[in-house]
């Protein structure tokens, strides 16, 4: 009963995470992961000026067009470079980018665990 | 023994991170695109400013010469600024001028050449500012130099002196 409980909890906040209306939008996600490179904190998705709007027609048109996300990506990686990606992609020059944090992530499992699990023993 | 090392291992690591972000920090962290040099152009078809017809870019950028692509609107200030530049290059026999009017009013645009004079041979109309993308530029005004469809040199932002003498001495 009290694990149904749960269940019904989780669904029910699952439910209203998904409920949000752009939340499966793909030009929505894609011009979030995009840089505005006028004001450079921003992404396109948030931002207003020229660029920020013309790249948002852009990736719609291209959605229109029947390109896949990752395609949209490498369009513009090849117009402006990798620095146009707020989350960079998994390649030889982001091995450590994306593998530091779970290395520290395991460096720090390994030492708690000796240090309080076995000593504890 | 054991927490000697330790303490000496951290401590190494913190220092690594430390030159690390400081290092970082060093940096200049305005970014600017350089990656579409020496790249082929983009293709693209658009309606010209003096008619309505549409044309594809292949149809100018045809000839063995220098073409100078500009982007520019009549509402950017820095192309008031740089268009004396592109009125001094239009004198040059072997470089053909090719505008493409970024996101502008056609009225604005003819108010503004016909108070500074038009430098271009020709001018295409980027009204949705797409086209602009598609030559990597993120702004007013930017600038081509192309030869044999290659883009051979980019300037971000307005024109000065200096591009303008090393212009002419690529062309020459």
């Amino acid at each position: 009963m009290r694990y149904l409980k749960f269940i019904f909890i989780f669904l029910l906040l699952f439910n209203f995470c998904s409920s949000h209306a752009q939340q499966n939008d793909l030009e929505y996600k894609i011009t979030k992961n995009l840089r505005c490179l006028v004001c450079q904190g921003q992404s396109v998705y948030d931002s207003d000026t020229e660029f920020a709007n013309s790249l948002k027609l852009l990736v719609k048109k291209k959605l229109d067009d029947g390109l896949a996300e990752k395609e949209i990506y490498d369009y513009l990686k090849d117009k402006y470079g990798q620095w146009i990606l707020f989350d960079p992609e998994f390649d030889e020059k982001t091995y450590f980018l994306w593998l530091l944090p779970i290395l520290l992530f395991v460096i720090g499992g390994v030492l708690i665990f000796k240090l309080f699990i076995i000593r504890k023993n | 023994m054991k927490n000697k090392s330790i303490t000496i291992i951290i401590s190494l690591l913190l220092i690594i991170i430390f030159i690390l972000f400081y290092k970082g920090l060093q940096n200049p962290n305005i970014y600017i695109p350089k990656s579409n040099i020496n790249k082929k152009i983009p293709n693209f078809s658009a309606k010209l400013f003096n008619s309505s017809e549409e044309l594809n870019s292949a149809e100018i950028f045809k000839d063995n010469q220098f073409y100078l692509m500009n982007i520019w609107s009549s509402w950017c200030v820095p192309c008031k600024d740089e268009h004396i530049f592109l009125k001094d290059l239009s004198n040059e026999k072997n470089i053909k001028i090719v505008g493409l009017n970024y996101k502008d009013k056609k009225q604005s645009a003819y108010n503004f050449l016909n108070e500074l004079g038009n430098p271009y041979d020709i001018i295409f109309l980027d009204p949705k500012g797409i086209i602009a993308i598609d030559w990597g530029a993120y702004g007013v005004p930017e600038t081509y130099l192309i030869r044999k469809n290659i883009i051979i040199r980019k300037i971000i932002g307005p024109l000065d002196d200096t591009h303008v003498k090393e212009i002419k001495k690529i062309i020459k």
